[in-house]
């Protein structure tokens, strides 16, 4: 049983729509659910928002704020000289994570002012302020590099 | 003097490439042969010219001339020779440089093997690759001049990053121009049939082997890096789904969507149109992974320095030969003879089915590798688009596509028996569900996914196994006779049968990583800590000085139940000049699997705060990815395909007729 031309395009066409279709699915609910948003410490309190959302934040790490305990739980406070937040986080820091540095940490807001962390960010260079801190904090003034380097 | 003979070879390849970009077009548009047969010429006199600038940079890297400013601030007197070679391009002004060095050497290997191309379409290909050329030079040589001299010159130059002075990144940047790069020639081919108005099987024969050897390279410069990524970060991923790394997988998929689209047009004269548009698609691709990373508009780990002018810069070059490309292709291309249509169930069937979801994962990965850029434009949020969103979107389509593999590689050219197909596939199948089964039963309790990608691994290693076994066995044949069938199949079906392979094998260490165990925690001498089948206990922490760096070193001795399996060592490293910490990962690979150890910090107490993983069959990760590699280098060795590469094949009437054969 031969096809005809056009059943044979009808075919092909209806199965690239098909694959689409779903790939188009899945990138729209992946971009509605799996997206992170990056807040400072005062957007986290101006914007109230809700404990439990998933966050990513950026600031210093607090001078002083850094609690280690023997079963290697960290906490440390990210200021944007403004607003502060306490991070919670079990693991091992990056090699460049310092107090007075820039730091990015992604995880579960707590409300409260509190982050549950599951992954620390510092980059791998002296140098370096992660892009999205760099611009929080020169939009409050604190911070003069000109240059991410 | 050296530098400044570099910097002027630099001005004037720049020249010549625009030379080698008018006039063959020319010649090649108003049919003469004199003008058109300039673009040899031109492609090695400029491939000499920048070749002759990246000579001189190395030697004022090799000879330490601190006076050249991109020496004095990544090299270091008493760095390894081979330090100092790949501290060229360990910085953005000396990778651009390779870049465009790679790019003009595939341009003179084209001119070299293109005897047998029809005289137009080699002028035109040439063209192109002069022109991204000299677009390319341009850009070093008013935003990233490598040869800048110093007023002051430095006694000692400021050393090479720490963390990219290792063997692996040494060559893994080459590895991935040569890929990333490699695709302008299909992109260049792509351009030039449409300038040229025809385009037949002829010219995927001709364009075939470039993009085969352009995967080949990204497909080991992507494994290289991933590697490289996970014994040096010390985080113990593979694949972090940054940016940076997305920008070298899109043009990978869309790459690999290439390869076998080329096939369909070489052995059925058919998606014509199609592989003309992946061929434009896939160096895009390139160019904007060139641009994310050179340009430092994502938040990357891995990113260099950057500057909003170089940004910029390669930005209109971005719109340049894309937009062009595209607006080419627009133009150009409904012009073009269409290539028949074919039955859906056919060996062309499924290759489009395979060219459907490669492409739709490269545009998943893309959609999330700018989503946050387009979304901070927009409206000014700050978005991270992380593992969640890439394994969601991509997994399930690989998943689908990679089932129906061992279908399409059985399938029949023209008319496919569906129903043949999967009775011959039956035993792949049971032995596929026979590996899922027995892997549940073992890992009771465990994670599911795991023993699902297993047997999808098996699947595709069962089904490259039966495709070879049916071409080669016959009832009643003898093992010599069979051996000798084998030796005599071609050799691109043993490369397709191996990069598949290779693939199952791959998708096999990826699943394994769910078995994965982590031990964290701070331990004191000979106090024993489990991570999986082995026990590690702390056998002594000290400090050790090296060559450049000072270290604190964690020794551990690992044990199998009563059996001593060796020693392993992680330290924290600080490089001198620099005074920058790396933590040096400990990996003792034990069969397939491997024993990481990374250490966060020695107490002054003497204990240790560890973290230990252990990770079975983590190695087929990039096995998979080196037999993938092989297979396509098998391919490459096929005859047939390299009779194409061969400047004795003078008439192209001549290929069609091998072809055919």
């Amino acid at each position: 049983m031969a096809m005809t031309r056009k059943q044979k395009r009808l075919v092909l066409i209806a199965s690239a729509g098909a694959v689409l279709a779903i790939a188009a699915g899945l990138i729209l609910f992946a971009l509605s659910d799996k997206i992170v948003f990056f807040y400072t410490p005062s957007d986290i309190t101006k914007q109230n928002i809700a404990a439990g959302s998933r966050v990513r934040i950026g600031g210093l790490v607090e001078n002083g704020s850094v609690v280690r305990d023997a079963s290697m739980n960290v906490t440390f406070r990210v200021t944007d000289t403004e607003t502060s937040l306490t991070v919670h986080y079990k693991g091992l820091l990056p090699d460049l994570f310092r107090e007075g540095q820039g730091v990015v940490a992604e995880g579960v807001y707590q409300g409260n002012s509190d982050v549950v962390a599951d992954t620390v960010l510092a980059k791998h260079d002296e140098n370096y302020m992660p892009k999205d801190v760099a611009d929080a904090l020169k939009k409050k003034g604190v911070w003069q590099g000109g240059k991410t380097q | 003097m050296m530098v400044e003979l570099g910097h002027f070879a630099l001005i004037m390849a720049f020249a010549t490439a625009l030379i080698q970009t008018v006039i063959p077009m020319w010649g090649a548009i108003a049919r003469d042969p004199g003008l058109a047969g300039m673009a040899r010429y031109s492609a090695f006199v400029t491939f000499a010219l920048v070749l002759i600038a990246y000579l001189a940079l190395t030697f004022a890297y090799i000879g330490s001339d601190f006076s050249v400013a991109n020496v004095a601030m990544n090299s270091h007197s008493t760095k390894p020779l081979m330090y100092k070679i790949s501290g060229v391009w360990s910085n953005h002004e000396g990778s651009m440089l390779l870049w465009v060095m790679i790019l003009v050497l595939f341009a003179a290997l084209v001119a070299l093997r293109g005897g047998g191309m029809p005289e137009r379409l080699l002028a035109s290909v040439l063209s192109v690759q002069g022109a991204i050329a000299g677009a390319f030079l341009l850009f070093i040589l008013l935003t990233s001049n490598p040869f800048a001299r110093l007023a002051d010159v430095p006694l000692e130059g400021q050393g090479l990053n720490p963390i990219l002075e290792d063997p692996g990144l040494a060559i893994h940047p080459p590895m991935l121009y040569l890929g990333y790069v490699g695709f302008s020639v299909a992109f260049s081919f792509a351009v030039g049939a449409l300038v040229h108005g025809r385009i037949d099987a002829v010219w995927a024969r001709f364009v075939r082997p470039w993009t085969l050897l352009a995967w080949i390279f990204l497909t080991l410069g992507i494994a290289m890096g991933s590697y490289w990524a996970y014994y040096e970060l010390g985080w113990g991923g593979w694949w972090f789904w940054d940016p940076v790394e997305n920008a070298s997988l899109m043009p990978w998929l869309m790459g690999t969507a290439l390869l076998h689209s080329t096939v369909v047009m070489e052995k059925r004269d058919a998606l014509k149109v199609w592989t003309i548009l992946l061929s434009i698609l896939t160096f895009s691709l390139s160019l904007l992974g060139t641009f994310l990373v050179r340009s430092g508009v994502i938040t990357s780990v891995h990113s260099f320095a950057s500057d909003p002018a170089r940004g910029v810069f390669i930005l209109g070059i971005l719109t340049l030969f894309i937009g062009g490309g595209l607006s080419l292709f627009a133009w150009r291309a409904p012009s073009l003879k269409q290539g028949g249509l074919f039955a859906p169930v056919s060996r062309e069937g499924a290759l489009v089915v395979n060219n459907l979801f490669l492409a739709t994962s490269a545009v998943a990965v893309l959609v999330g590798t700018l989503y946050p850029l387009v979304l901070e434009t927009l409206n000014g949020s700050k978005i991270s688009v992380g593992a969640p969103y890439f394994n969601l979107t991509t997994v399930p389509l690989f998943v689908c596509l990679l089932m129906l593999v061992p279908f399409g590689q059985s399938l029949a050219w023209k008319r496919g028996d569906l129903m043949g197909v999967s009775q011959r596939l039956l035993a792949a199948f049971g032995i596929a569900l026979l590996a899922m089964m027995a892997t549940f039963a073992i890992t009771r309790g465990g994670p599911v996914a795991a023993p699902l990608g297993l047997g999808l691994g098996v699947w595709l290693i069962a089904g490259s196994a039966t495709d070879m076994i049916t071409r080669c066995y016959r009832r009643g044949l003898s093992v010599s006779a069979v051996f000798e069938r084998a030796l005599g199949l071609p050799r691109s079906a043993w490369g397709t049968a191996l990069a598949h392979a290779g693939m199952g094998i791959t998708v096999i260490g990826i699943s394994a990583t769910a078995w994965g165990v982590e031990s964290l925690a701070v331990v004191g001498k000979h106090q024993p800590l489990s991570v999986g089948p082995y026990t590690v206990s702390l056998e002594q922490a000290f400090k050790r000085k090296g060559e450049g760096f000072r270290e604190d070193v964690a020794q551990f001795s690992v044990m199998e139940g009563a059996d001593a399996r060796g020693l392993i060592e992680t330290s924290k490293r600080v490089h001198t000049g620099r005074e920058m910490p790396t933590t040096e990962a400990g990996i003792v690979t034990y069969g397939l699997g491997q024993l990481y150890a990374s250490v966060n910090e020695i107490l002054p107490d003497g204990r240790v705060s560890i973290r230990f993983y252990w990770k079975p069959l983590v190695t087929l990760i990039w096995g998979g990815a080196l037999i993938m590699a092989l297979g396509g280098a098998m391919s490459l060795a096929d005859r047939r395909v390299r009779i194409a590469l061969s400047a004795k094949a003078k008439r192209p009437s001549a290929v069609k007729a091998e072809a055919k054969a």
